[in-house]
């Protein structure tokens, strides 16, 4: 099923009376979910992106706009009417039914020509319990489970009346780290085997870039960016998405264009050709850093942190935004710590120029991992 | 023993002490009154030991009538205020405009005092040579005829008395339910919601079961509250129950040992035995009942 939402907005009354007026959660917000795809809501928590996904579910209804489903208009529709799965971030299952109640309780709801027989009932939640491999534990109560196999519970709940849209709010946030790697690998598997269209909410933007065909980066209420997580991640629109997505997070410096060269503090680091002059911010990513002796970028070392595969570099530069920044280089890397001082040599690909002002991308030749290059 | 049980125990004295003078001491001292037949307040001497105080009560006309008048204020007025209590309770936390109001107003009676309240009751059904009074009021104006509520037949007395009792139990149960619903997650009205469930169909499977330990609860001080009926009575039918005929269990003890008849606490004794054991057993039944059916999350 394709969604579409059409310049849809959501305002509240503000929580604080004394205040007053609206608040916008969700700003103007137009985008297409094709169909068959996992699309990620991607945010800081309080970017409206949980109003999102309710006004999706039909939970809430948009102050302004349009959803569609397909071709219908869904707007005005009640949540059972458009036929969707929603799985909340604590799993509200219901903790005096057993997991088999649980899961037929949608199907307990349906009436006249859609009502089942129990027989019929009994095989849709096993089959639903069968995706999510859960079938051994139908007759348990949902706090004699793991937060993870409740999770799967909760799937096989919004699951079990077929619905058109699987919504997930938060699906991992409650599970530990390492519960988090397997689920978020079962979620593809289950939206790959299901094909339904699925749309999750998170502020995690490593579990949104691992699993999602389309990621949507939100930032109050507005989309900053949308695409395919590498592509979002290598193609940066603005600074916000820039330095929301990757681990560690990309370094940001003030920096200056004269002369077609960009010049961070009294480093001269390299030609940028088409960027008129001026003040820019130039965001480089950990990986955009190689030690050399006669780097352009001078910086003082702070710590070495060795960690197997690659190597972390803490160091200090006057034009930094933050108080540290961070580059992981190859653990070849030979680091000279007595000195205090290490040169880096910038990857012009690795490295982004922004707005001081509007924080908009500035391009220059050079910059692009091309076309061809973003996966 | 270790020095900080020792502490513990320490502390613990006052109340311990407390406790046992005022309330283990009488507690068994009753057990013993209970079975001392022809027992004399005055000299402080009875003729032997046995059963004879418990055949007396047991035969005694009064207390049959205190015990048929208990059981019916109980078994009418503890179903229906704990139904009304749940009704008002899931209407109040379903609006928001004034809901505070009438939480306010639903809890007055709670802080009301009772033999204010058991006048103004009176006040409202008593019919007098001058008034017939507010409820016979109604009951005229809907065509039916004047009832003597507080002086008439026992039955007309009876509702009173039950209308009474559960106006009066119905805020505390209305506090704890309304908190009791608050409590529920709202995830899974959401949760229903999005799967389309009907509201009566949220109430008795996700509602109710969710809040039944407060419900059983509610039921079972509802049954001890109802047994132990007195004060509010006097306020209503004046301090001579036996010749209104509305006595109930608590009131045919306080007769035997103040009233007009007074001066025989084995009787009392035998009395209140027998209360205790209804209220034991019916408390069981009510914990069995709920070990089955309550399901905890």
């Amino acid at each position: 099923m394709k969604i579409v939402l059409e310049h849809i907005t959501k305002r509240y009354p503000n929580r604080n009376r004394k205040v007053g007026g609206v608040f916008t959660a969700v700003d103007d917000f137009d985008l297409t979910i094709p169909d068959g795809k996992l699309v990620g809501l991607l945010g800081p928590s309080g970017c409206g992106k949980s109003t999102t996904l309710n006004m999706i579910c039909g939970l809430e209804t948009p102050t302004e706009g349009k959803i569609w489903f397909g071709e219908t208009d869904v707007t005005n529709l009640t949540p059972e009417l458009r036929g969707v799965g929603m799985v909340f971030q604590s799993y509200a299952l219901y903790p005096h039914m057993t997991v088999r109640e649980n899961i037929m309780f949608p199907l307990g709801n349906l009436k006249g020509a859609d009502k089942l027989s129990k027989e019929e009932m009994l095989r849709r939640v096993e089959e639903a319990a069968g995706l999510v491999q859960i079938d051994e534990l139908l007759d348990r109560k949902p706090s004699e489970m793991s937060g993870g196999q409740q999770q799967r519970v909760a799937i096989a709940r919004a699951l079990v009346k077929t619905p058109k849209v699987l919504l997930l709010d938060e699906p991992l946030s409650n599970l530990d780290a390492r519960l988090r790697l397997s689920t978020r690998e079962e979620i593809r598997r289950i939206q790959r085997e299901t094909g339904v269209t699925t749309i999750f909410v998170t502020h995690d933007q490593e579990e949104a870039m691992s699993i999602s065909d389309q990621i949507v980066v939100m930032e109050k209420g507005v989309i900053r960016q949308v695409g395919k997580p590498q592509r979002v991640y290598d193609e940066p629109e603005n600074l916000f998405v820039s330095k929301f997505l990757g681990t560690p997070p990309i370094n940001v410096f003030a920096g200056r264009v004269a002369g077609g060269r960009l010049r961070i503090g009294d480093d001269d680091v390299f030609e940028v050709p088409g960027v008129a002059d001026g003040e820019v911010m130039v965001g480089i990513r950990p990986e955009g850093f190689q030690p050399a002796t006669h780097g352009a970028l001078h910086c003082e070392l702070v710590a070495v942190e060795r960690m197997g595969r690659d190597t972390s570099v803490v160091a200090r530069h006057p034009a930094l935004d933050a108080t540290q920044m961070r580059a992981i280089v190859s653990s070849d890397a030979r680091i000279d710590r007595s000195l205090q001082m290490v040169c880096f040599a910038i990857r012009p690909e690795k490295c982004r120029l922004f707005d001081p002002q509007t924080g908009e991308r500035i391009r220059f030749d050079g910059d692009a991992v091309g076309e061809g290059a973003a996966r | 023993m270790n020095t900080r049980s020792l502490k513990g125990w320490l502390y613990l004295i006052p109340a311990i002490a407390f406790l046992g003078v005022f309330v283990v001491y009488p507690l068994f001292d009753v057990f013993v009154y209970s079975f001392e037949e022809g027992y004399n307040s005055a000299s402080q001497t009875y003729f032997g030991v046995g059963t004879y105080n418990y055949s007396y009560v047991l035969r005694d006309p009064y207390f049959i009538q205190a015990l048929k008048n208990t059981f019916v204020l109980v078994i009418v007025t503890v179903p229906l205020s704990t139904l009304l209590a749940l009704a008002i309770s899931v209407a109040l936390s379903s609006i928001k405009k004034l809901r505070e109001l009438y939480q306010t107003v639903y809890f007055l009676p709670y802080v009301t005092n009772t033999l204010a309240v058991g006048l103004v009751f009176m006040i409202l059904f008593q019919k007098t040579p001058y008034s017939d009074g507010f409820v016979n009021q109604i009951i005229m104006a809907l065509g039916g005829n004047s009832v003597d509520f507080i002086d008439g037949p026992h039955w007309a007395k009876m509702t009173v008395m039950c209308i009474y009792t559960i106006w009066v139990v119905l805020p505390f149960k209305i506090l704890i339910l309304t908190s009791a619903l608050a409590s529920v997650n709202p995830d899974y009205y959401k949760a229903a919601r999005v799967d389309g469930t009907s509201s009566w169909r949220i109430f008795h499977r996700i509602t109710l079961p969710m809040i039944s330990p407060m419900v059983f609860y509610l039921v079972i001080t509802g049954f001890i509250g109802a047994f132990k009926a007195y004060g509010d009575v006097v306020g209503i039918f004046g301090t001579n129950l036996n010749a209104a005929g509305m006595n109930t269990i608590v009131g045919y003890v306080y007769d035997m040992l103040y009233g007009n008849s007074g001066g025989y606490p084995s009787y009392a004794s035998a009395a209140a035995l027998i209360l205790f054991v209804i209220v034991l057993t019916i408390t069981c039944i009510n914990l069995l009942v709920q070990r089955r059916s309550v399901q905890t999350s």
